[in-house]
């Protein structure tokens, strides 16, 4: 029983990864509106984060800046956090595309309902 | 497909992800348990090598700088793109314009407090993000994140005032010109590592002493660059959503009266 604990609090920034993906895309796949979809689309991009984040992650280590510990302090992996800053400022600019296409949508189809833009036009 | 049909199929193939999903987790090594070496060895490099003591800014926008390179890009057509699409088009004829449907709901004045608070804010928002900007070989900082900082300057000033204060400390020619300079800026440093006979990249600026404001070489330089780029790029957006929504609107809103 602890044997099963100890493996679950192994994997739970995983799981909680897993379960954001899920949460997400159960939101896309019933959005009624777009702007709530590209809500739940950076739900998506959340777990991912969160992820990537924890693979990097090590007990007891510091955040790997040096300006005042010394060099060899135990830190964490600063790939993982190089990688996740620069996607999460991508990732604003990417949404405030989405939501101009959202705004074109609207304009051209007079909808903001997945389900009411099945036709599509060139 | 129908809705019902969208959620079973939603549910059968998330059943699916999450058992492979575990599946997979039970091969990486567990949560707070980093099995290195890379960034070890980047930890113990940084200092050393490119006199950074923010290992973060040094992958950033040295050791990994032709990924930032990319990622800078992404930002960069993105923000075109959302420009592009925001744009006043003129074809009205297939297209229902849209007009502000609450176009006659009163606006609540901005409260004295916003106001105070928010100008007292104005300049120590502009120092902090160039701060952020001009530090981030240091310490937690660097050109993205000083450059939403700096970007968020003319968001107060919306805040205090209205749009046409905003309209009047912003300038999206300028800005168009800042940010591609910033983009472009990148992308010749790299050149000039190549001109000057080594890779894409490499840090040529003589490194400086660790701890100081002007250290590290390129890693200070490409970081201002990307501040500039980043600040630019999303004050750009936000002057095409302010026209979107201020402009455009109000223009389709007197058309449709009087039709």
């Amino acid at each position: 029983m602890n044997q099963l604990a100890g493996e679950f609090m192994r994997m739970l920034p995983f799981l909680v990864a897993a379960w954001l993906f899920l949460v997400g895309l159960y939101g896309i796949v019933t959005s009624r509106h777009l702007v709530h979809l590209i809500m739940c689309l950076v739900v998506v991009q959340t777990s991912t984060y969160l992820l990537i984040l924890g693979v990097g992650y090590r007990v007891g280590a510091s955040a790997p800046i040096f300006a005042d510990i010394p060099v060899g302090t135990p830190a964490v992996d600063p790939v993982t956090h190089a990688l996740m800053l620069t996607d999460i400022v991508v990732e604003a600019t990417v949404m405030a595309l989405l939501l101009a296409l959202a705004i074109q949508a609207e304009e051209r189809a007079g909808s903001v309902d997945p389900e009411q833009l099945r036709i599509m036009r060139g | 497909m129908n809705r019902q049909a969208r959620i079973a199929l939603f549910i059968v193939s998330g059943l699916g992800f999450l058992c492979f999903y575990i599946w997979g987790l039970h091969g990486l090594p567990g949560f707070g348990h980093y099995p290195g070496p890379y960034g070890d060895i980047i930890n113990s490099l940084t200092v050393y090598q490119r006199h950074a003591t923010d290992a973060i800014t040094a992958v950033n926008f040295d050791y990994r700088g032709f990924d930032t390179l990319g990622e800078e890009f992404i930002l960069f057509t993105s923000v075109m793109g959302a420009n592009l699409l925001l744009r006043k088009q003129k074809d009205d004829r297939e297209q229902k314009r849209v007009v502000d449907r609450a176009d006659d709901r009163v606006v609540p004045p901005t409260s004295d407090a916003v106001r105070v608070i928010g100008l007292a804010l104005v300049l120590p928002i502009v120092v902090f993000g160039i701060y952020t900007i001009m530090h981030g070989q240091l310490t937690p900082g660097g050109g993205f994140q000083g450059g939403v900082i700096l970007a968020s300057m003319p968001l107060i000033i919306y805040l205090c005032g209205d749009y046409h204060a905003f309209e009047k400390v912003t300038s999206h020619v300028l800005s168009e010109i800042a940010e591609a300079i910033g983009a472009g800026g990148y992308a010749v440093v790299g050149l000039v590592s190549v001109a000057l006979g080594y890779q894409y990249l490499t840090n040529f600026i003589p490194l400086g002493e660790t701890g100081d404001v002007l250290s590290s070489g390129t890693i200070l330089l490409i970081s201002f660059l990307t501040g500039i780029e980043v600040a630019a790029g999303i004050v750009v957006l936000m002057i095409s959503f302010f026209r979107q929504a201020f402009v455009y609107r109000k223009d389709g809103a007197e058309d449709g009266g009087k039709r």
